[in-house]
């Protein structure tokens, strides 16, 4: 369930390459499938927001995208190459895991030492100047650090190695408000001046509101959609007016949700067009509309039948 | 990669060389003093017959020198590989898992793969080998009066033995850590393995297996003995302890044509024991053998391991060993390299 790439203006210099792409792409555990028929083509020079509950495979994504796992069925490619094949593949793509893992016995420099051992394309200038700004001790272990200190480290030490894709996985979620906004914003700023592409993934939309231009929602291992965020902004719309059956819809209109009282309806609906039926109020949506309503079709889709439709005819 | 695996492993790997340093200084110390009694002592008089040979007790009391370092060491020495595969091979990736830490480091420009060879490569196996050889040159004099090195558990103190089970007990806890995820149960495993492999390798594998064991079939009085007598009672069977200086017999049967072996008690009754006076008086050697042969118990038939295996049986140990490592080691690459670890 991917939308259509309609092309909008964007820098073209990087849009020509692909960032990620998936085919048929799944993961299977023991006895559920964390990700299923993902298919995704995400074009580079994006900031790309993964959003989804928690347990909707976001995590299983990244993974398979770093080569930290294989994939069941399908295959990914990452930046043209197979995630993990290798040293060139690795030192293209930066990670940052979840929940930001430093080594707790290592201080702030044994960290750098390391970053500069292990990574050919080494950016030690921008590691110490970051680190400088970031006001850390170098001689601090980092399991003295506190939650933030320990992020803005392990995002140091992925920046430094001058990745073209850089991959976040809930890079804020253990943070303060304060705490987050900064380190997105610290992010941003980098990302601006160096034309990286990011792929971050969040269960809260108000995260990668500001920052993304680029959205995957992900939900009960199943992408739900997939676009430029002006893009899905543009196509999808919310109309209310007198209650009717979605069914007798005009066929150009998709219907994600639709919620009825006894005289009204009001419907997310997906259009490449303008709504021209006067009975209906239209009404733009935010982003944050916009996936919960992707969350709840997931979410309705997933009971068996489908209670709603039956109680419309 | 070197400079992380020395940082991480820096306390141990300077632990290590403490313990060593300090064995040294002991081993050096009492080994000179060891080597000053022999030649002293007892260089003169070994090998020789009549009244030029050595007393048994004066090989008694050099064989008893510094006993408690002979046996303490020893064990140590057959010990540490476990202890290496429990504390350093099975937390080497179950560490950085439940501190979530090899997220950060497999993804820096290194392969995996290159990770795990470089933690794999700086092993326990030196540590392992200058402890033994410091021991083996130690024990050599020892050796020559007990002329028992071949069996265990002096050969596996020796020699090249102690580095083969450091490999595999090293490899051996990297498995189980990257099967178990867990550094406790893999610490558990790793010992719970490595002391069953201990026990039943000597008992079973290395008398048999690694090189066949001769078998030997000799009239009795053409060989030399040590004792004749029953090991379990008067109802087990008579045996010439034949004496075969410096080999590993593990099995020794008087036997008839037949094949069969003679009950004690059958030859106690024609040679008995007596108690006078409250002292008890064995009948000489000479008249077991006198009426073990008119029994047509003339035969022993012997399997053993014969003095000079000892070098071959070694290489063969070790080189089992390690393979068995070096397996273990391809198993955890396969493992880590196709994303069962995440």
């Amino acid at each position: 369930m991917t939308s259509p790439q309609a092309p909008i203006a964007l820098a073209p210099a990087s849009h020509a390459a692909t960032a990620f792409q998936t085919h048929d792409l799944g993961k299977h555990y023991r006895s559920r499938w964390a990700l299923s028929q993902c298919t995704l083509d995400v074009p580079a020079g994006h900031v790309v927001g993964l959003v989804g509950p928690n347990g909707a495979g976001k995590t299983t994504l990244l993974h398979l995208a770093v080569g930290m796992l294989t994939p069941t069925t399908g295959t990914i490619e990452v930046l043209g190459g197979r995630p993990a094949s290798g040293p060139d593949q690795l030192r293209k793509v930066g990670f940052v895991a979840q929940d930001t893992p430093t080594y707790s016995a290592l201080s702030v420099a044994d960290h750098l030492k390391l970053g500069a051992k292990l990574n050919p394309g080494w950016d030690a200038a921008l590691a110490r100047d970051r680190i400088d700004e970031l006001d850390l001790d170098p001689r601090q272990r980092a399991g003295k650090l506190s939650g933030g200190e320990r992020a803005q480290l392990a995002l140091t030490l992925a920046l430094a190695k001058r990745p073209d894709l850089l991959i976040l996985d809930e890079p804020v979620a253990s943070l303060d408000p304060l705490a987050r906004r900064e380190f997105l914003q610290d992010l941003m700023a980098h990302v601006a001046d160096n034309g990286t592409s990011v792929v971050l993934s969040s269960h809260l939309v108000a995260d990668l509101e500001r920052v993304c231009d680029y959205l995957i929602v992900l939900c009960a291992s199943r992408v739900r959609v997939a676009g430029e965020v002006e893009h899905l902004l543009a196509t999808h719309r919310r109309l209310t007016g007198p209650k009717r059956d979605p069914a007798s819809l005009p066929a150009q209109l998709q219907v994600i949700t639709a919620s009825h009282t006894d005289r009204q309806s009001t419907l997310i609906v997906r259009t490449e067009g303008p709504v021209h039926d006067p009975a209906w109020t239209v009404e733009e949506l935010s982003l944050e509309d916009l996936v919960l309503a992707y969350m709840s079709e997931a979410d309705a889709s997933q009971r068996k039948p489908r209670p709603r439709l039956e109680a419309a005819r | 990669m070197t400079w992380l695996t020395w940082r991480q492993f820096r306390t141990q790997t300077l632990v290590t060389v403490a313990a060593l340093a300090a064995i040294a200084v002991t081993l050096g110390i009492t080994g000179a003093h060891l080597a000053h009694i022999f030649h002293t002592e007892i260089a003169g008089c070994l090998g020789r017959s009549g009244a030029n040979a050595c007393s048994t007790e004066t090989l008694n009391a050099f064989t008893a020198t510094d006993s408690f370092l002979q046996h303490f060491l020893g064990f140590t020495l057959i010990g540490i590989p476990g202890l290496i595969g429990a504390f350093w091979g099975a937390p080497l990736l179950t560490r950085e898992v439940e501190a979530g830490t090899h997220r950060l480091v497999w993804n820096q420009s290194v392969t995996r793969t290159r990770w795990l060879a470089v933690k794999v490569g700086l092993t326990s196996a030196v540590a392992a080998g200058v402890f033994s050889f410091m021991l083996t040159w130690w024990a050599s004099p020892l050796d020559r009066v007990n002329a028992n090195r071949i069996t265990p558990p002096a050969f596996d103190q020796r020699g090249i033995d102690p580095i083969g089970w450091a490999l595999f007990a090293f490899a051996l806890g990297v498995t189980a850590g990257v099967l178990l995820r867990r550094t406790l149960p893999a610490m558990a495993a790793t010992l719970g393995i490595f002391t069953a492999a201990r026990i039943l390798w000597p008992l079973y594998v290395r008398p048999h297996y690694l090189i066949p064991p001769v078998h030997k079939t000799a009239r009795i009085g053409t060989m030399p003995f040590d004792w004749v007598g029953v090991n379990h009672g008067p109802s087990s069977p008579m045996v010439v302890h034949v004496s075969m200086p410096g080999a590993w017999i593990l099995s020794d049967h008087t036997v008839n044509a037949a094949g069969h072996q003679v009950p004690g008690a059958t030859v106690f009754a024609l040679c008995p024991v007596t108690t006078t006076g409250g002292v008890t008086k064995i009948p000489p050697d000479s008249c077991f053998i006198q009426h073990l042969t008119q029994l047509g118990y003339n035969r022993s038939v012997l399997t053993y391991q014969p003095a000079s295996r000892f070098w071959p049986l070694q290489w063969a140990e070790t080189g089992i060993l390690t393979a068995l490592a070096v397996l273990l080691a391809a198993f955890c690459y396969w493992w880590v390299r196709h994303g069962k670890v995440s």
